[in-house]
């Protein structure tokens, strides 16, 4: 799943969509998941950079991400 | 040796409603709460399992000698009588018991548990509208304080007194306009209408009842303590007119419950902690309607009062676990925990306050706390701000001391331990959580339908 090109993430996890003017919070690890997905990566690569840096098991991470993809793709922040 | 891993947050995005402020203005920051008096949480979690009850013994007390002292310094003679219906859990009665209250009961079950709590005959109040002439018996050979609801159950003590030896001691509840609504003229006889002063006569001419006091007892949560000033006022007029009719004295004026708890009302705008009224603002309106009535000051009532949640809504809690975290079609957050209605029978009126047992962050979401009965009713908070929290993490509903460990419902789960922490911060268990037995153990299957082939 793709970040649509023109969406803005800042560090700060602020969010802003220039299509419909819209904007959007994010708390630290749901900005470095996007800022990961606006550069490209995909799963294997966002779950390892998770588990490693925080404290959580493969599960808790896999639903969490789910739900979190979830909204993005119902805030059409995607591109399919 | 391996660095220490951050603690983990689920990842949240939230859209941003420009120009919706949050609707109390309010910050969401705040801190878990991790320790009741003093013991951990988690230890008492290890201990009793998930969900329980608990009950700070030290806030009764503090609660109840603050209430106390708003009235002892405004007037001479004050009598709190502990209301049964709000927390009758022997353990909770006798810790007000002890402080000094009497009871006050509405059925001959409540009655009955006084006496095994050893309060004297003579401090129990028997108010309500269905009490049987066996309990009528009892109360009037104890010397009880009877408080008539209705024009039957005068007649029916008339009666009694005519074949007993003891006198019964009676008042009668009143039912007024105090100015606020609704006005509860189920109970009692109406002041306005004069059924009040006609049942105080019909008591005074039998002759055969001793007249001890006036009660009102005008709605539960009134968050205006003029209220009970023109109630009081109301009462004190009944008085003064049974002395100059009867030459009779009264031995007490009772005002009832209902002061306000600090829970916040559903749809509420401000938060009930912010609202609610003091007891010295209560003590002040009704201290002073009786001591400006007409009453001689030789014979001042005694006053006494019949507070429920406002005297016990503070020292209980409920801790709970987060079973399953959800997202509703709508997009909307749910979380489904393990305190369901049936343990929380007041979710039906408040918003209650609920906080999280570990750490978080100030990122929140919309959430909507469902428990886990399988039954749509079964809603906790409808919209609550809330963190974000993990299936296992615990959580603190506060302020659940009043009518929820009386008014639950054994419905699809058991209920669960009640916990006391005592003054030295030691847990008790006052009431064991249920098992299959204590439920089923009062069912009867006929002989018939015992061989079954599944
Ligand atoms: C007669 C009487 N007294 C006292 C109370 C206690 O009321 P509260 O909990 O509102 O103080 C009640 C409760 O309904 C009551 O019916």
């Amino acid at each position: 799943m793709k970040i649509k090109k023109n969406i803005a993430v800042s560090e700060t996890g602020f969010v802003f969509d220039p299509t419909t003017g819209d904007s959007y919070s994010l708390n630290p690890i749901g900005a470095e998941i996007m800022t990961l997905m606006k550069e490209g990566k995909e799963l294997p690569d966002i779950q390892k950079f998770v588990l490693d840096k925080y404290d959580v098991d493969k599960a808790t991470f896999e639903k969490s991400y789910l739900d979190f993809m979830n909204m993005i793709r119902q805030f059409h922040l995607t591109e399919e | 040796m391996a660095t220490k891993k951050l603690p983990f947050e689920r990842p949240l995005i939230k859209k941003l409603n420009v120009g919706i402020p949050n609707k109390f203005g309010l910050k969401t920051e705040y801190d878990p709460i991790t320790h009741i008096d003093g013991v951990a949480i988690k230890d008492l979690i290890n201990q009793f399992g998930s969900p329980f009850y608990v009950i700070s013994e030290k806030t009764i007390r503090e609660t109840y000698r603050e209430a106390k002292r708003a009235f002892t310094t405004r007037y001479p003679k004050v009598q709190f009588a502990w209301s049964y219906k709000t927390n009758y859990l022997n353990a909770v009665c006798n810790v007000f018991h002890q402080e000094g209250s009497w009871a006050e009961v509405v059925s001959g079950f409540e009655y009955d548990k006084a006496i095994a709590n050893r309060v004297q005959g003579q401090h129990i109040i028997f108010n309500g509208p269905d009490k049987t002439e066996a309990d009528i018996r009892k109360a009037i050979v104890n010397g009880s304080l009877i408080h008539i609801d209705h024009f039957d159950e005068l007649y029916t003590i008339i009666e009694l007194s005519e074949q007993m030896e003891q006198k019964p001691k009676v008042s009668i509840r009143v039912n007024m306009d105090t100015g606020i609504y609704p006005i509860w003229s189920r109970f009692g006889f109406n002041y306005e209408n004069g059924e009040a002063w006609e049942a105080l006569n019909r008591i005074m001419l039998s002759k055969k009842l001793e007249l001890m006091g006036l009660h009102a007892h005008i709605g539960t949560y009134i968050m205006v303590p003029w209220a009970y000033g023109h109630a009081a006022a109301k009462l004190a007029d009944l008085a003064v007119g049974i002395q100059k009719k009867f030459n009779h004295h009264i031995k007490y004026i009772d005002t009832g419950g209902g002061f306000a708890s600090k829970n916040t009302l559903k749809g509420a705008f401000i938060p009930g902690s912010d609202t609610c009224p003091t007891f010295d603002a209560y003590a002040e309106a009704i201290t002073s309607a009786i001591i400006n009535s007409g009453i001689h000051p030789e014979h001042m009532p005694i006053l006494i009062l019949e507070t429920g949640r406002a005297l016990i809504d503070d020292s209980g809690s409920l801790i709970g676990s987060v079973i399953a975290i959800k997202r509703l079609a709508e997009g909307k957050r749910a979380m489904v925990v393990d305190i369901g209605v049936n343990l929380l029978f007041t979710s039906f009126w408040y918003e209650h306050k609920i906080t999280p047992a570990q750490p978080f962050t100030h990122y929140t979401e919309d959430t909507v706390i469902y428990g886990p009965l399988c039954m749509n009713i079964d809603v906790i908070r409808d919209n609550i701000s809330f963190p974000l929290l993990n299936k296992g993490d615990h959580f603190v509903i506060s302020r659940i001391g009043a009518y929820n460990m009386t008014q639950w419902m054994q419905f699809i789960t058991l209920r669960p331990n009640i916990v006391m922490i005592d003054m030295d911060g030691k847990p008790h268990i006052i009431r064991k959580g249920e098992t299959n037995d204590s439920v089923t153990s009062q069912e009867v299957v006929p002989d018939y339908l015992k061989k079954i082939t599944v």
